[in-house]
């Protein structure tokens, strides 16, 4: 594991070129597929090749969200997707990952790097249904609106007839997933509750599923 | 309970449906005593709104008596309240900044898509205004879930009845908001495009700001007489041409403050209101303007837009050119309701402002789909109607 911080650089070395330049915004937002090459580079060890990312401004203090992610038991009560998180010691854990059909996706995740109040890096272990590697990033926001929580996830949608199956969650939508399961953890930070519109308990089982 | 629910176009139903529950701490169930149909609520009967679903419980402007409560809800049973049309947290950036109907975290996270899709940022939650808005099930039902109950509904003291403090939970606001958002300063001439509801409120809230002369454009006479009543000129734009009169009015300089009271199902057979009908039925724009584009033509340089109205769309023929070279300011959104709540309150106990004049009808819910049809053919006759779950069919 490496000592030293990875950083998220603004520039890097596309391809066949010298040093680009490149402008300020973040690598998930980039047009070109040279930006999932520059992503991987930041992330200590990288599994996947699709980039996804989302960043949502949640007003509370970096340190009680770090603290929050970090118990990774808690990431079921807003990932919806998630069924749940075995943690299995200080850097493994077990995801057990809901599919369509009924099916789940299982896979071992390794925390690759950690800088306790700003950074949480991850990669899926060999064997996983789904390889995945990603960082979450945690920075103060500016004019003390509390803290920018920044997901950069890179993963391998899955090949196969059950692939497809499990693309429909993985491969489709996982902006969108990214970004719900964010806006449910500021729900959760800033408000104490997961907003939902049910009615009944019936309903909001259902609306789980 | 029974509860009115949206079938499709012209198609509303009081069906039983399940109870409410107590879903997150800081919930609440209320009572139901009195909710209204508001006049948005005809965009959603007349079809205007996208993401309706077969079944959706409407109803926006309600309250009620508390009769549950969630282990962090600050209200107790028993309480009387007012409850606002938007759900707000309170404690987000933007609640934190009065900013309610901006609130990040009112509306449930997957239902937040929509919006983000549409508007660039989603708003807060509504009661029973469709999907985009969070999905919530409305008040015009026997009991309702209301979110974030700590911030949002407002304690009625005893000994005030239901009929004067009902309209906080949406139309008296908004049109306060309306007239705030004018930046009405002493010896103001402010001109007003609608009187329904909200435009009545705003023509109050205006004279209480200190504007010296309002303006009150419609086409219904009742509503206009009401308008009257509370000091207003009038035009009928049936009988004269809107802005000549505003230009004649106001000495040839145009109203310094103009507040579009109407919104996207403006009435009257104007070119570009023809053409946008034709668009709305094609889906090839889904707003008609005629009201805002008026409203910016004839104010004065330098002068101030309020835009209360609901639009929800895109439109096209907008004068961004009148908008620029006049220099005016143009200020709008849905309304922040708890905002404004505690202060018009004790205008109400004060007697500063009357709201009771408005309710033209009184029916059982059980009657509510009859509500909807006279409120959507008879505007003129039909102010307001507020419906009564305790009320029986026989009264």
């Amino acid at each position: 594991m490496a000592d030293e911080t990875p950083t998220i650089s603004t520039s890097y070395r596309s391809k066949g070129n010298d040093f680009e330049a490149r402008d300020d915004a973040p690598l998930t937002t980039a047009k070109d597929s040279d930006a999932v090459e520059a992503a991987a580079e930041q992330l200590v060890e990288h599994k996947g090749d699709t980039l996804s990312g989302k960043t949502v401004t949640i007003n509370r203090p970096r340190e009680e969200l770090f603290a929050y992610w970090r118990d990774f038991a808690n990431l079921a009560a807003f990932m919806d997707n998630v069924e749940r998180i075995d943690v299995l010691d200080d850097k493994h854990s077990h995801w057990v990952v809901l599919a369509p059909a009924g099916r789940t996706v299982e896979w071992d995740a390794i925390v690759t790097e950690e800088i306790p109040g700003e950074l949480i890096a991850w990669a899926s272990t060999e064997g996983a249904d789904v390889p995945n590697s990603g960082r979450i990033d945690f920075r103060d926001a500016t004019g003390g609106r509390g803290t920018t929580v920044t997901a950069t996830i890179l993963y391998d949608p899955p090949a196969g007839v059950v692939g497809k199956l499990i693309a429909k969650v993985f491969q489709r939508e996982p902006a969108i997933q990214a970004r719900r399961d964010l806006r449910r953890f500021k729900q959760l930070m800033e408000t104490g509750e997961v907003s939902t519109s049910s009615r009944t308990r019936a309903q909001l089982a259902k609306e789980k599923e | 309970m029974r509860a009115l629910t949206w079938h499709g176009k012209h198609d509303v139903r009081v069906d039983t449906v399940d109870d409410p529950e107590i879903l997150n701490p800081r919930d609440a169930i209320i009572k139901i005593t009195s909710t209204a149909i508001c006049g948005s609520d005809l965009h959603l009967y007349d079809g205007y709104i996208p993401t309706m679903k077969a079944g959706d419980i409407l109803g926006h402007e309600f309250m009620g008596e508390v009769v549950e409560i969630g282990a962090n809800s600050t209200l107790k049973k028993g309480q009387r309240v007012v409850v606002p049309f938007t759900i707000a947290c309170g404690q987000c950036f933007h609640c934190g900044k009065q900013q309610y109907s901006a609130c990040d975290n009112g509306n449930p996270a997957d239902n937040q898509d929509i919006a983000q899709e549409l508007y660039g940022q989603p708003m807060s939650g509504l009661f029973g205004y469709s999907h985009m808005t969070g999905g919530y099930a409305g008040g015009q039902a026997e009991y309702v879930r209301v979110p974030y109950s700590d911030v949002g509904p407002i304690v009625i003291p005893d000994g005030i009845d239901d009929d004067k403090v009902l309209f906080l939970s949406d139309i008296l606001p908004t049109g306060w908001q309306a007239a705030e958002n004018a930046q009405i300063e002493p010896g103001d001439t402010v001109a007003v495009w609608g009187c329904g509801p909200v435009g009545l409120f705003s023509i109050q809230s205006a004279f209480l700001m200190g504007a010296e002369r309002v303006i009150a454009i419609d086409h219904f006479p009742h509503r206009l007489e009401l308008a009257k009543k509370f000091g207003a000129e009038t035009i009928n734009y049936k009988e004269s041409k809107t802005y000549e009169a505003l230009m004649e009015m106001t000495g040839g300089i145009g109203p310094d403050a103009c507040i579009d009271a109407v919104g996207l199902e403006a009435h009257g057979l104007f070119v570009d209101n023809v053409v946008d009908q034709i668009k709305a039925s094609t889906f090839l724009g889904t707003d008609r303007t005629h009201s805002i584009r008026q409203a910016i033509v004839a104010c004065r340089k330098g002068g101030r837009v309020s835009m209360p109205a609901v639009y929800g769309g895109i439109v096209d023929k907008f004068p961004l050119g009148a908008l620029m070279e006049k220099g005016l300011t143009l200020k709008t959104g849905q309304t922040n309701v708890q905002r404004y709540l505690p202060g018009l309150l004790n205008a109400i106990i004060e007697d500063k402002i009357d709201t009771t004049f408005l309710i033209s009808h009184r029916l059982p819910l059980e009657q509510a789909p009859e509500g909807y049809k006279m409120f959507h053919d008879k505007q003129n006759e039909v102010t307001k109607v507020v419906l009564k779950p305790g009320l029986s069919l026989a009264a």
